[in-house]
This record gives structure tokens, C-alpha cells and sequence, in this order.
């Protein structure tokens, strides 16, 4: 996968094509179909915003916080081909004024947390064109 | 076979913060319903209690809490959780249990103690459980989704932030006038917007507190309750359907919705469905309701909730707001207990209380914020991502 279009990694149902994120691995959750055979995909990165709204205070503990603490907008964005709608932190700390519903917007990565051994990374939102409303 | 029962008895402890026990909260709501009743403790036959998740093990076991609190009786005993909807689901036990003939009268209560600030998910390292990882990868806390939903409003019908503003000052009128509520202060326009931002585009004064608080009801068979008093209000119906597949609507604590990809949408979205399901079991429409007490978790959802119960069309709730149809008085009033705008959240309570509200208002005992001529009413409310909750009562 090329980093610099990341994708997140679903599932997909092989009898209905339901797609599942997060990932489903045990069943399709269809009612109406009973197949057990998921297969890894990846989604889109690009979607359409559905809406969006802003973190002004802290959330409280598992969140990692950056001290000092840095108010973040928050994307939800829908992705045509699989029909799901993903939430997400919006990117280069983008404010709302930034943003407007319908717009175009694509995954990018974030850096979470490291420890000794680990980076981890999250998915953030961003406007396409990198630019904004 | 009628599906109705009784409502012999309403009992609330004020909601505040008291910091005292969630039991001792329950208990004084429950002597309250019981006094209301004219019966005592040792009458009851099923004591439902609904649970709470942050007051440790006696909360996971709330009915037999309330039970050893109340004096062991023998009585049967239930504990229902379902978040937000945990109080419907308490209702719905003991209505089951009435209607199935398994028991005659039956006690019902729902009290928490609740800690300040925003609700934060159980501790260790829990990459399964959606709740735990919203906070972790995204930090998304329960007004994240109360903001999208209100900048959807605004995106698609034009609402305002002075219309989210002008639902608190409604609110907070009617809880002036009610002895339980937390907040008895009206406030206007420019304190809401002159609050601060918490999850744009709603302020502090949007979005509910959370709070300590206790209700209780006692529920009887028909026949048990014409032996006790003449015209109870009755519950003439409990819904608590789930969704249908696939829910697109992003839902609390979840970071995605369902795939719309394999299956087509359903003929109505879950909101929709919770006072649907429960218009009809009772045979009756929302044309019929008097009044209705509607889960304002932010003022912008009261507005939504509006549309789902069916009082307006999608996009006019603004409209039946600004009219004044949904203030005391008006055609249909919504809160008049003053919502939980003037209440904040006890969240095993919150449902059970609306019941209490919408007992009040049709026995014509809801002084200072009295519906006339209430003949029926609704509540609706949502656990989480898939309780449905909504009682009807009628005279
Ligand atoms: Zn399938």
C-alpha cells in the first residue's frame, strides 16, 4: 500500500458484498444471508462529508491527548461503493470554518502514539485539493 | 386480550447532585410511588429494577439492590440495562410479567448517582468494544455525535443555532415549574449562544448535564387496579424495537455505520421506527397525543425527535418550535417536565421519569405545568446504538 494514499481495511461479504468496517471476521451481519466467508478488503479513501463538528474541551482517558491540549474538528464521511459512513478527526487541525457538508474528502494518516518499539497511526479526514471551503 | 396496564403509583427523588448512594436515591422514589398508590412495600410481587454501569456490583444488580434496601420480601426480582433506554426496559419487564399474568402489581425503579463531565468508557486496553475505541483512535465523546447531528439540521433544512437556543429557553420555562428538576431558572436566547463551545455548533447550555436523580412507578393488572381506584392512567403501549438492517445513521459509541452495498435501505430509519413500533401496539397516531417527552440529550435532538415521532414533517420542526406548538399551552407541548434540559441525565431514571411526567400531566396533577385536557401522551428515547424506547399512556 502506498503510504501516501492509505486505505483502511475492511471486510467484504463474498455472497451479499456487504463490506464491514471495522473488520467483520466471523459472519455476514445481513439478516438475510448466512455466509461466513468474509474477505479483506480495502475501502475507499475518498468519500463525500456527511457532517462534521468540533472537540473544543478534552476528551477524558483511552483518548491520547498532545499536551498542551489542541481543539479538533470531526469528519463523518460517506463512501459510495461500500454504502458506510465512517467517522474521523479532520486533518492539519482544520477547524469547522474549514468545512461544509458534501464536500470531497480523503484518508490520510496521523501518528497516535509511540512507545519504545511502536509508532502507532489513526486515519484522519482531510479536504481534497488540500485546500477547504 | 387488552395490553393495558395500570399505573397505580409515580415517585421521583429530585435530581441534583447530591452526593449521596444511588440507592437511598431509589428508595425514596419508590416509598413516593407506593404512597401514590396507597400500597405497601410488602403488596409488591415483582420488584424491576434498572441498572446502573458506574456505581460498581449494586448497580449491576439494582433490582435486588432496591429489594434488600426496600426489606427482603420474597418478591421477584428483575435488573435490566439498556443504557440510555435502561428505564423502558424495566417498564417493559414488569408490563410482560402483569400482562402474562405472572404477577399483579409490580414495582419499578431506576436511580443513578453520576460522576461530572463527559461519560468515559470502562478502563483497560479494549480494542473490541466500539465504545472504547472511539475515545482511543479519534476521541470521540457522546456531544461529537450530538454536533453532527444539529450541522446536519442546519445543512439540510436551515435551522439555526438560535433555534437549538430557542428549545433550551422553552425548557427551561416549563422546568421552572417542576419541584424535581435540577435547574428551576429560565434563560434566554444570549446564554445559550453566549455559552461556550463544546462540539460546534452546540454550546454548554445544549447539551444536558448529567445527574443524580431516581424515579419509580408501581404497575398493576386492569383488574387489580379497579380493586384500588377508578380511571388509572394506563400504559396503552411499550416499544423497544432495535433497528432494521442496515442502519446508515451514525450511531453512539459506533466509528461507522452499516453497508448500504448488499442490501437496500429499510422503508423507515430506526428513530423512526421507536414510536412507530409503539403507535402501533396502542392503535393510535400522533395526531392523538397530547403531549410528549422527548430525550433531549442536545437541544438540536429535541428537534429531530419532533420529526421521528411524527408531529411535523422532516424539516418543519423549526417551523412547530418557533409557532409555539411545542410549548405548554400550544398544540401539542413537548417537555413539560422541562426535558432533560432542566433534569440532566440519571440514565437508569431518565425513561421511567418521563412516565412519571406523562402520569402527572393526564391526571391533571402537573401543577404550574399542566397540559389541559391531556388525554394521552408519548415518550420516546434511545439506548445507545440499538434500544429502542417509547411508552404511550393514555387516560
Ligand atoms: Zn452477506
Amino acid at each position: 500500500m502506498d503510504p501516501r494514499e492509505p486505505r483502511l481495511l475492511g471486510t467484504q461479504c463474498r455472497a451479499c458484498g456487504t463490506y464491514f468496517f471495522p473488520a467483520e471476521r466471523t459472519f455476514c451481519r445481513n439478516p438475510a444471508c448466512d455466509e461466513a466467508d468474509l474477505r479483506e478488503v480495502e475501502l475507499s479513501r475518498t468519500g463525500k462529508l456527511w457532517s462534521y463538528t468540533s472537540a473544543n474541551y478534552k476528551p477524558p482517558a483511552p483518548f491520547v491527548a498532545k499536551e498542551p491540549f489542541e481543539p479538533f474538528a470531526i469528519a463523518a464521511v460517506e463512501l459510495e461503493e461500500e454504502g458506510i459512513t465512517i467517522l474521523g478527526q479532520v486533518a492539519d487541525g482544520l477547524g469547522v470554518e474549514a468545512l461544509e457538508a458534501g464536500m470531497p474528502m480523503e484518508l490520510v494518516l496521523r501518528e497516535l502514539y509511540q512507545d519504545d518499539e511502536h509508532i502507532y497511526m489513526t486515519w484522519n479526514w482531510k479536504p481534497m485539493d488540500g485546500g477547504g471551503a | 386480550m387488552t395490553k393495558e396496564v395500570a399505573v397505580l403509583g409515580a415517585g421521583m427523588h429530585p435530581w441534583g447532585k447530591w452526593g449521596q448512594s444511588f440507592i437511598g436515591y431509589g428508595v425514596k422514589a419508590a416509598q413516593d410511588a407506593l404512597k401514590d398508590a396507597g400500597l405497601r412495600w410488602q403488596d409488591i410481587q415483582l420488584v424491576a429494577g434498572g441498572d446502573t454501569i458506574r456505581n460498581g456490583y449494586p448497580g449491576y444488580v439494582a433490582g435486588a439492590t432496591f429489594a434488600q434496601a426496600l426489606g427482603w420480601s420474597g418478591a421477584k426480582v428483575s435488573s435490566s440495562y439498556g443504557a440510555c433506554a435502561t428505564g423502558a426496559q424495566a417498564i417493559s419487564v414488569a408490563r410482560a410479567h402483569i400482562l402474562a399474568g405472572l404477577c399483579d402489581v409490580a414495582l419499578v425503579i431506576g436511580a443513578d448517582a453520576a460522576p461530572k463531565g463527559f461519560f468515559a468508557p470502562t478502563g483497560g486496553h479494549r480494542p473490541e468494544d466500539p465504545d472504547w475505541l472511539r475515545f482511543h483512535v479519534q476521541g470521540i465523546t457522546n456531544p461529537t455525535y450530538f454536533g453532527l447531528y444539529a450541522r446536519r439540521r442546519m445543512d439540510v433544512y436551515g435551522a439555526t443555532p438560535r433555534d437549538f437556543a430557542a428549545v433550551k429557553v422553552k425548557n427551561a420555562k416549563h422546568g421552572v415549574h417542576n419541584p424535581n428538576a435540577r435547574y428551576k431558572k429560565e434563560v434566554q436566547i444570549e446564554d445559550v449562544l453566549g455559552s461556550a463551545v463544546v462540539a460546534d455548533p452546540l454550546h454548554l447550555l445544549d447539551i444536558c448535564a448529567t445527574s443524580d436523580g431516581a424515579a419509580a412507578l408501581v404497575l398493576s393488572s386492569m383488574d387489580f387496579a379497579r380493586r384500588h381506584t377508578t380511571d388509572p392512567v394506563k400504559i396503552a403501549a411499550v416499544s423497544t424495537v432495535t433497528p432494521v438492517y442496515p442502519n446508515t445513521i451514525i450511531e453512539m459509541p459506533n466509528l461507522s455505520t452499516d453497508s448500504s452495498a448488499g442490501v437496500g435501505l429499510p422503508e423507515i430509519g430506526f428513530k423512526e421506527s421507536i414510536a412507530h413500533g409503539a403507535y402501533e401496539e396502542a392503535g393510535l397516531g400522533p395526531e392523538d397525543m397530547s403531549l410528549a417527552e422527548v430525550y433531549d440529550l442536545s437541544t438540536a435532538l429535541e428537534l429531530d425527535w419532533y420529526e421521528q415521532i411524527g408531529l411535523c414533517a422532516p424539516g418543519d420542526a423549526e417551523k412547530l418550535l418557533r409557532d409555539g406548538d411545542t410549548t405548554i399551552g400550544g398544540r401539542v407541548p413537548v417537555n413539560p417536565s422541562g426535558g432533560l434540559a432542566s433534569f440532566g441525565e440519571a440514565v437508569p431514571a431518565q425513561a421511567i421519569a418521563q412516565v412519571c411526567e406523562l402520569t402527572w400531566q393526564l391526571r391533571g396533577q402537573a401543577e404550574g405545568r399542566q397540559v389541559e385536557g391531556a388525554k394521552a401522551g408519548v415518550t420516546v428515547n434511545q439506548g445507545l446504538f440499538g434500544h429502542g424506547s417509547s411508552v404511550i399512556c393514555t387516560l
